[in-house]
């Protein structure tokens, strides 16, 4: 089979294309392959699809100056776009809007439920912890994300029931 | 090459932990690990970092790891010290990224006893902190790593905020930063070709799906890497529960794929792997696809209770000791893939007490 661009060298890819419902069949050289194939299978990677959720947000929350600049590192929210990962730390509370609406995306909610640093953990560790995740609760109630809030609320359950049950032992 | 000797030289007289074929449901997991992002506060992530930066995280971490009680008998290895062979020997055994060990400057891990423990440093993050397990064990893996987590938080000022939990240089990490995998091996799966509609229900409930060697790579072997996707919004123990009820799912699906071959296509399935069996024992030069590929149907003659006095451990040790740089240490020296081929049908023949 002869390549249908060209019409000269052996075609060695067969692609399938599928244009307004409409599937065609095209037989190609190596050489016209490649160049076709720049336009139907550009690489899509991890920091694409990341950038495409950023640019989503970006129309969703237009208040955030883009071109602001981390005090920290000197990112903005363009070249995060762009690269799919954030430069340092500080960028998180620089980029706070943006971000919180790119986090909910990818992870389903903004709001973290796991450990935190043992440092940060004072003696009174079980207290604070569920004065945070009454804290969370709240907000997740504000925000109407009830899934999440029926979650924390069964936490804040265990939480109390849990600290009873250390009292009561300690009492005893 | 290491006509010179290698500090990694250690490493080859065991096999890793993780391969022993020991642990809950081993026939069918291979291998449990849980891997943590964390972030030395101020100082810049890699996408912003300069070699001055890194060499600070470095030397923070070093000297954090040596407050960690967990860490006792691990030592830390610098990339960059180590040659080609040294590094993709880090990688096969799983011990580091294969982006970890391009651009060598500054990198390191850690590696704890046994190599049940690892950490990289100055990888995407500043910390990468793993614990890898035999079989389908990710309770056990979590209580280490939760455990060496906190004993690391108290000496190093990790990134955290309370309300987006740890901060990650991708933000598909940000929150716990945690992400569990378990590698599993599910050939009944390929053979009755159910297996895309088992990973595409996988990626619906948040779990994704690698090939052996993560990101990116071709599931060989028939074997199959599952982890969560999703990092925040839930706590590390729901995201565990949560991987563990649909990777039951799985492996049920596997066994009844399995046991449906064993007995409606009894003779093709045993033709298959004896024929395996027959090529691994006799064969004079073999790439390491097609090794990861025959000896995935002897693994699974094992499972089955077909190859007498041959155990889930030998088998799983030649598929670590087969990979490029395995061999290359074995032989002491560098190989070409040609020659490598030859060695690898040799170390294949011997272990399987074929044709010498």
């Amino acid at each position: 089979m002869v390549c249908e661009l060209c019409k000269q060298s052996q075609a060695t890819v067969h692609l399938t294309e599928i244009v307004n419902d409409q599937m065609t069949e095209l037989h190609l050289c190596e050489t016209c392959a490649n160049q076709k194939g720049a336009q139907v299978e550009s690489h899509f990677g991890l920091s694409d699809l990341l950038s495409g959720l950023a640019d989503f947000s970006k129309t969703q929350e237009p208040e955030e100056v883009s071109t602001k600049a981390c005090p920290n590192c000197a990112m903005t929210y363009d070249d995060f776009r762009k690269v799919g990962r954030l430069g340092c730390a500080e960028c998180y509370p620089t980029f706070k809007r943006s971000l919180g609406s790119l986090l909910k995306r990818i992870h389903g909610s903004p709001i973290h439920l796991g450990k935190s640093p043992a440092r940060l953990v004072k003696p009174s560790k079980a207290k604070s912890e569920l004065a945070e995740l009454k804290k969370k609760l709240e907000r997740a109630i504000e925000d109407e994300a009830f899934e999440e809030a029926a979650r924390l609320r069964d936490q804040v359950r265990r939480a109390e029931q849990h600290e009873k049950q250390t009292k009561h032992h300690k009492d005893a | 090459m290491p006509e010179k000797p290698s500090p990694l030289d250690e490493f080859m007289k065991q096999p890793s932990e993780w391969l022993r074929g020991t642990g809950p449901m081993s026939d069918i997991v291979m291998s449990s690990r849980i891997r943590l992002a964390r972030n030395l506060e101020k100082l810049p992530f890699a996408t912003r970092s300069t070699k001055a930066t890194q060499g600070e995280v470095l030397n923070a971490v070093k000297e954090g790891l040596t407050h960690a009680p967990s860490l006792k008998r691990s030592a830390v290895y610098e990339i960059g010290e180590l040659d080609e062979v040294d590094r993709q020997f880090l990688v096969e055994r799983h011990l580091v990224s294969r982006e970890h060990i391009v651009h060598a400057d500054h990198k390191a891990v850690a590696i704890g006893a046994n190599e049940v423990v690892s950490i990289m440093i100055n990888e995407e993050d500043h910390l990468r902190i793993q614990v890898m397990q035999s079989g389908l064990n990710l309770r056990d893996a979590w209580s280490a790593i939760d455990t060496l987590d906190d004993e690391l938080s108290e000496a190093l000022p990790f990134a955290y905020s309370t309300e987006w939990g740890y901060l990650t240089c991708c933000p598909t990490n940000t929150g716990t930063a945690m992400r569990a995998s378990v590698m599993l091996h599910l050939p009944s799966l390929v053979i009755t070709k159910q297996i895309n509609k088992v990973l595409h229900t996988i990626t619906k409930l948040g779990l994704t799906a690698r090939g052996l060697y993560g990101e990116g790579t071709e599931a060989s072997g028939n074997f199959f890497q599952i982890s969560n996707q999703v990092a925040l919004g839930r706590s590390e123990e729901e995201l565990i529960e949560n991987i563990e009820r649909i990777l039951k799912e799985v492996i049920h699906q596997e066994q009844t794929g399995r046991d449906s071959l064993a007995t409606n296509n009894r003779t093709q399935l045993e033709d298959r792997i004896w024929r395996a069996y027959g090529i691994l024992r006799h064969a004079k030069t073999m790439s390491s696809t097609e090794a990861l590929d025959l000896l995935s149907a002897v693994r699974l003659g094992v499972d089955l209770g077909l190859m007498n006095g041959l155990t889930r451990t030998t088998v799983n040790e030649l598929f670590l000791y087969s990979q490029p740089a395995h061999l290359q240490k074995l032989e002491g020296k560098a190989l070409s893939a040609k020659e490598r081929d030859v060695k690898r049908a040799e170390l294949v023949r011997s272990r399987l007490g074929g044709q010498a």
